[in-house]
């Protein structure tokens, strides 16, 4: 397959980094995979995919194993006579939409998810969605997505999903004053540490996108400074700022650094003191580096190899590479949003090798060739590779694990330290 | 469409990849989207595979749609020849692949591997996981053994006298429930019996053992959704026999051990004496008298179902209420057996059909797949797993076949194992209100935790009793609030390292700030 090895000029302290693009055979999720997570994050929300027996079967085996007394997704499985066009897709849509809010009573906001199958053959959702809305408003609100695979890959499909909340939120009041807004998926926990940190800078109400609850949007508009908690998140972005809301540039807070540097952008945006946020930040700082030390000796000097999966790799290999000492053999991304993560580039090493894109194969061959001692891949990978002798730590756990913010940054040193120590645990 | 909350069977390339998977020196090329690649997952994690399957797709993506996405197929087919260099190939399209009509069979053809290349086109919006493996199985089949077939009328020659007799055993795949270790047991059944085994397909079988299928004097069919088609042909081809009974049960494995002996021409009686089973005794002993009429709801695969069906009625003394299939393929077989048990049988591939039939007959117990569970937790009823879909905690590591007479001591522990013991069944009828023994309880012996019976309620925190700590530390409202965010099963440990760090430091009030020092102080 085609590979160009180019000096993209990313913007760095001079020196471009080049990008190996990459195209080929992709071991990575659609974007239906986000259905897994964001089912828990907005409770009361209901994802029905629009799609093919591939779809309900990919969801399924993800959350399956866990059991659900009330299940909060399914699959409008399209048949053979939908193809055909003997059915009116729309007529079908409603019939299903009517059977599953008569069994849920308590969904108040339905995501129809468009696939790969209704995307291909055209199906037109967001006009269903609309028509929907209409009929069953005020108790349900029916919004539209594209999770396809065609179109987005693993945690672009939070992108997508937020993305079409954002018309959706209220007009912000008049009197209204600059508010911040924190975009994108994070664990309850670590939600309510922000929240205490922005209260003690003195950064008035903090909202979040995702809400807990579908009906408590937060309000959007030019007086919204929004901070993005995850890379993947470029349609959201965009819609905020097509509402009027402003993005505060900053790296992702994960570790020490990245947390500081992600909290200093939204204070200096609104005018706290240095010395303020030095006082607020530093017992967090100086408490997080000292549970990274332990770390930092199991992990210092280890070569790592990422796999592209989630697009967070970028911002996770400056941890390591930073905060850790890690050695870093290639870090690969499904896709590089270059504007979002100029200051992440920034802070990594010059002669840092990344990819985007994934030609598999290709990308097997040069990790088995570089040996390195711990390999981030997706779950599709990692038995294969360790029944190969190499260690590795699957990529997908790092979405579903809270890792910002600085009391989590020892949490997420030792999910990469964990496999190497069970590794020389393991007598057997 | 179809509102679909579980579905039983993947799509029909699922189907194919379980036959490539399970096999060696085969490599299948499916025209696929980005994404379809999860089902790689399902290989490697839910049977732990130690291996990638070998699938390559071509993972097309939207912008590829505006170009030349044969030219990528043909690309990736000549790829995946040139790296893995497998004996044979299947080719053939996801239910997006199919959309886009590109012809996966005539593209391969073009390109003139050195190997036979098999195309299946699997209808994708029409059927199914099952039919998807007997399809893919059956073409293999036909094209892979196909040219040592002998002239059409020519009677199978005779066995040689002192030639041990031999046969195939058809069915098992990859991903398929407990397939590893019913091969096992069947093949030392049939062993004891003085029969050798020619091929065991798909699972562990390369094209070349596909070839010499015709040399068996008989198959064995375990798996009749998987390998019927493909047994029928070879038996119209090659005048092979095969065997109707799948030995899921004791009387099935009699009344297999009976028709194999036959087929072999061996002697059964010595294997049929010994005792080698011990179902029939626990089944007969006191303590499982309890069991006798417990209403049981049986739902799976066709062959699973009715085999459960007839294990529950005649070897336990379960009531059968309610017999199902989402199998609509063998609707026969499972309409017999309803006819047995005087039930109404259900044949759907509809979720929400049979939770409606669970909740409308209330049974006791039910036997059913991974979907069931759901059901089951919802109303509060004890189940066990007898058919797929399955998920990861029926791939065990421990020997766990449902054939054969070790298959039935398994399915005796496992049936039995949700149910309420006995003992306790008897104290809750007498004494309702007991403050720990409570009505519509879940049983005791499976722990308090356990989740069924609480569906509805919302989940309230587990409340741990509080370890007065020695130095007297106490909680201040918000950091014991903080301490509920950390999930359930380290927020005892997590108690305790904040109490101790707490009194180690002389910290009279645990504050939010304390939990997160100690946690840093204990870095886990």
């Amino acid at each position: 397959m085609n590979v160009h090895v180019q000096g993209c000029t990313v913007a760095t302290d001079g020196t471009p980094k080049p990008v190996r693009r990459e195209s080929g055979q992709r071991e990575v999720f659609c974007g239906l995979t986000g259905i897994v997570w964001l089912h828990r994050k907005i409770q009361d929300a209901f994802f029905l995919v629009v799609g093919s027996r591939t779809c309900a079967h990919l969801i399924q085996s993800a959350a399956g194993v866990m059991i659900f007394a009330e299940p909060r997704f399914a699959t409008a499985i399209m048949e053979e006579k939908d193809l055909a066009g003997l059915n009116d897709a729309n007529d079908e849509l409603d019939r299903i939409v009517a059977q599953l809010l008569a069994r849920r009573p308590d969904i108040r906001l339905l995501f129809l998810v468009g696939s790969c199958p209704s995307e291909v053959i055209k199906l037109d959702l967001s006009r269903a969605a609309l028509r929907l809305s209409q009929k069953f408003s005020p108790a349900v609100r029916i919004l539209n997505y594209s999770g396809s695979g065609i179109e987005t890959t693993f945690t672009q499909g939070e992108d997508a999903c937020l993305a079409s909340l954002v018309p959706a939120a209220p007009p912000p009041t008049r009197t209204s004053e600059d508010q911040l807004l924190i975009v994108g998926s994070l664990a309850d926990v670590v939600e309510d540490q922000f929240i205490r940190l922005f209260d003690a800078l003195g950064i008035g109400r903090v909202q979040f996108l995702p809400p807990r609850k579908a009906m408590a949007l937060p309000a959007i508009g030019p007086n919204t400074r929004f901070l993005l908690a995850q890379p993947f998140l470029s349609d959201t972005a965009r819609a905020l700022e097509d509402r009027g809301a402003t993005r505060l540039a900053a790296p992702f807070p994960l570790g020490v650094e990245g947390t500081t540097a992600w909290l200093r952008a939204a204070s200096d945006s609104f005018g706290v003191a240095p010395a303020l946020f030095e006082k607020v930040t530093q017992n967090h700082r100086v408490r997080a580096e000292r549970a990274l030390v332990r770390y930092r000796d199991q992990l210092g000097g280890r070569r790592i190899f990422l796999f592209p999966d989630s697009q967070l790799e970028i911002p996770l290999a400056r941890f390591l590479s930073r905060e850790l000492s890690m050695q870093l053999v290639e870090v690969g991304t499904p896709y590089l949003h270059r504007e979002h993560l100029a200051e992440e580039l920034r802070l990594l090493p010059d002669d840092v090798v990344l990819s985007e894109g994934q030609d598999v194969d290709l990308q097997l061959d040069r990790c088995r060739a570089a040996r390195p001692d711990l390999v981030v891949c997706g779950l599709g990978l990692a038995n294969p590779l360790e029944a190969e002798g190499m260690t590795t730590k699957w990529s997908i756990e790092l979405v579903f694990t809270p890792i910002q913010g600085y009391e989590q940054a020892a949490d997420l040193a030792e999910l990469f330290a964990r496999p190497l120590v069970r590794r020389a645990k393991l007598v057997a | 469409m179809q509102l679909t909350v579980w579905t039983y069977e993947g799509p029909p390339h699922v189907g194919a990849m379980r036959v490539a998977t399970g096999m060696e020196g085969l490599h299948y090329v499916l025209h696929a989207p980005q994404g379809d690649t999860y089902a790689d997952l399902l290989f490697t994690m839910i049977e732990r595979r130690d291996r990638r399957p070998p699938v390559t797709y071509t993972t097309f993506s939207a912008r590829d749609l505006g170009g030349d996405t044969a030219e990528l197929f043909k690309t990736a087919a000549q790829n995946a020849y040139d790296r893995f260099k497998p004996q044979a190939m299947l080719v053939g399209a996801s239910c997006t692949g199919s959309l886009i009509q590109d012809d996966p069979g005539g593209l391969a053809r073009a390109l003139d591997l050195p190997v036979p290349v098999v195309a299946v086109d699997l209808p994708a919006y029409q059927r199914k996981e099952n039919w998807g493996a007997a399809e893919t199985f059956y073409q293999l089949v036909r094209m892979l053994a196909g040219p040592s077939a002998p002239a059409p009328g020519t009677p199978r020659p005779q066995r040689a006298a002192g030639v041990r007799a031999r046969c195939n055993l058809l069915g098992p795949t990859a991903l398929g429930f407990r397939h590893r270790d019913d091969v096992a047991e069947i093949a030392s059944l049939l062993a004891k019996l003085g029969i050798d085994v020619n091929v065991t397909a798909p699972m562990g079988a390369t094209p070349a053992d596909i070839a010499r299928l015709g040399e068996a004097d008989f198959n064995v069919v375990l798996y009749p959704e998987i390998a019927g088609q493909a047994a029928s042909w070879l038996q119209r081809t090659f005048g092979q026999p095969f065997t109707k009974n799948v030995p899921i049960g004791v009387s099935a494995t009699r009344a297999f051990v009976e028709e194999v002996a036959r087929l072999a021409g061996v002697d059964a009686s010595a294997t049929l004496a010994s005792d080698s089973t011990r179902l029939p005794w626990y089944s007969r002993s006191v303590d499982s008298t309890y069991l006798t009429g417990k209403r049981v709801f049986i739902f799976g695969d066709a062959t699973h179902a009715v085999a459960a069906a007839r294990i529950a009625s005649d070897e336990l003394g379960f009531k059968v209420v309610g017999l199902g299939t989402y199998s609509r393929e063998f609707g026969r077989e499972i309409r017999d057996a309803a006819k047995r048990y005087d039930v109404e049988p259900l044949i759907t591939d509809d979720y929400l059909e049979v939770e409606a039939k669970v909740a409308e007959l209330q049974p006791e117990l039910v036997l059913g797949t991974q979907m069931e569970r759901h059901i089951a937790k919802r109303l509060g009823v004890p189940c066990a797993v007898i058919s797929a879909p399955v998920h990861v905690q029926d791939f065990p590591a421990r020997y766990a076949p449902q054939m054969g007479f070790e298959g039935a001591n398994v399915i005796f522990d496992t049936w039995v194992h949700p149910l309420m013991m006995g003992l306790e069944e008897h104290l809750l009828a007498m004494f309702k209100d007991d403050f720990e023994f409570k009505d519509g309880a879940v049983p005791s012996h499976l722990g308090a935790a356990h989740g069924a019976g609480d569906a509805g309620k919302p989940a309230q925190p587990v409340q741990m009793p509080i370890a007065v700590p020695e130095a007297g530390a106490i909680w201040a409202p918000d950091a014991e609030k903080e301490l509920y965010k950390i999930p359930f099963f380290v927020r005892g440990k997590a108690r305790r390292n904040t109490e101790r760090f707490a009194n180690e430091n002389g910290v009279a009030t645990i504050t939010i700030e304390t939990l997160y020092d100690a946690k840093a102080h204990y870095a886990r």
